[in-house]
């Protein structure tokens, strides 16, 4: 269960060596907008070894790549998929066209070091107001794309809108993207909270994401992980009514009912779904027993 | 592969070395500055000579001012100052 993402420059060797101690259930290596242009060459080569040399603790690696169309696309595919990460990030994706031609030259590199086709996932960052409207499209574009991620700072500024902490520029976007994946059957997270120093902000913000539906949210400082963990995460009062709802079906069932009643509301087939997802997350992330 | 040009890569930051390369004839000749060479010299002085040999690169000279990086960290910051310095990286 990913709930967190942690973005790691990948030009830093203090910072991917340390990676995987601040909470996050993902890291993003990141060599795109983290590294300089002179460095591009420096952090490929610096991700490459720490990736063979660091388990970080076992967490999925994401590892973000630069555009097509940018002259470092080719080299880091060359250098990242025989790396096998759970997902390579392609930035600035605006159409399936774009994730299928990554994922032919990506299955290209496979086959020439023997890797089975398709064994390493997509994940990409939808940044652009094209992006957002083929958002459907890009989440079925290829089996290889698993998961989206919305980059609100480029997206903004692509709809010419001034960024705000409030996102009311992206509220649009943040629909339409978790509408897009639930219908292909895939992941979606939130962008990042920027402003490091605003813990109540943070809150607020992936709060109002998780309740929009999405399934996680990226963090560029390891300050937003628990936050964001806190608020992805079933709360005691959640797990304790699932409870209540899975218990409650086998008696209507004993009585004879088709549909059951619980503290006055109906608990129907919808009810019943998110009570065991709710009930999945908790066993994933170990709450189960909290209340026994 | 032959160094053709002077280069570097890395940074003098904690956990990061600045390693810097640039021609030479005869072998290849190492030079390490590192507050842990008593320790790790002889680690560090390998990892550069077997980045080196993967690399095709047998003269030259190499300069590693090493800030207490993990092995990891070193060969990547050889790689890139040899693929600076050498044809490939032109």
């Amino acid at each position: 269960m990913i709930r967190s993402l942690l973005f790691v420059p990948g030009n830093s060797p203090a910072m991917l060596q340390n990676a995987d101690i601040h909470g996050a259930d993902a890291l993003i290596l990141d060599l795109e907008d983290a590294v300089a242009l002179k460095e591009k060459d420096g952090a490929r080569a610096l991700v490459k070894h720490a990736v063979k040399a660091l388990n970080f603790g076992g967490l999925p690696l994401v590892i973000r790549v630069n555009p097509l169309g940018s002259p470092y696309l080719e080299d880091d595919l060359l250098a990242m998929v025989p790396l096998r990460p759970a997902y390579l990030m392609p930035t600035k994706v605006s159409g399936a066209g774009d994730i299928q031609r990554i994922s032919a030259r990506m299955a290209e590199i496979e086959a020439s070091r023997g890797m089975k086709s398709g064994c390493v996932g997509l994940l990409p960052l939808i940044e652009t107001a094209l992006g957002v409207e083929n958002a459907f499209r890009i989440a079925s574009s290829d089996p290889r794309v698993q998961g989206m991620l919305l980059g609100a700072e480029d997206l903004a500024s692509d709809l010419g809108a001034a960024r705000s902490k409030a996102g009311r520029e992206i509220f649009y976007a943040r629909g339409r993207m978790v509408m897009a994946a639930r219908a292909a059957g895939i992941l979606v997270f939130d962008t990042p909270f920027t402003d490091v120093d605003d813990e109540e902000g943070l809150e607020k913000d992936a709060g109002f994401a998780k309740s929009l539906g999405f399934d996680g949210k990226a963090a560029i400082s390891p300050r937003h992980v628990a936050a964001i963990n806190l608020a992805f995460s079933p709360t005691v009062v959640e797990i304790n009514y699932a409870r209540e709802v899975m218990a409650a079906i086998p008696k209507g069932e004993e009585a004879g009912l088709g549909v059951v009643s619980l503290h006055g509301k109906m608990v129907d087939k919808p009810i019943v779904e998110r009570a065991k997802r709710v009930l999945a997350a908790a066993r994933q992330l170990g709450l189960e027993g909290e209340d026994e | 592969m032959n160094i053709l040009r002077a280069a570097s890569a890395g940074t003098l930051e904690s956990s990061d070395a600045l390693v810097m390369v640039s021609p030479g004839e005869g072998e290849l000749a190492i030079d390490i500055e590192s507050v842990v060479l008593p320790q790790f010299g002889a680690v560090i002085r390998q990892a550069v000579e077997e980045v080196a040999r993967e690399m095709g690169v047998t003269a030259g000279i190499v300069r590693v001012n090493d800030r207490g990086a993990l092995e990891c960290t070193l060969r990547a910051r050889v790689e890139t100052a040899l693929l600076r310095g050498t044809e490939a990286g032109t």
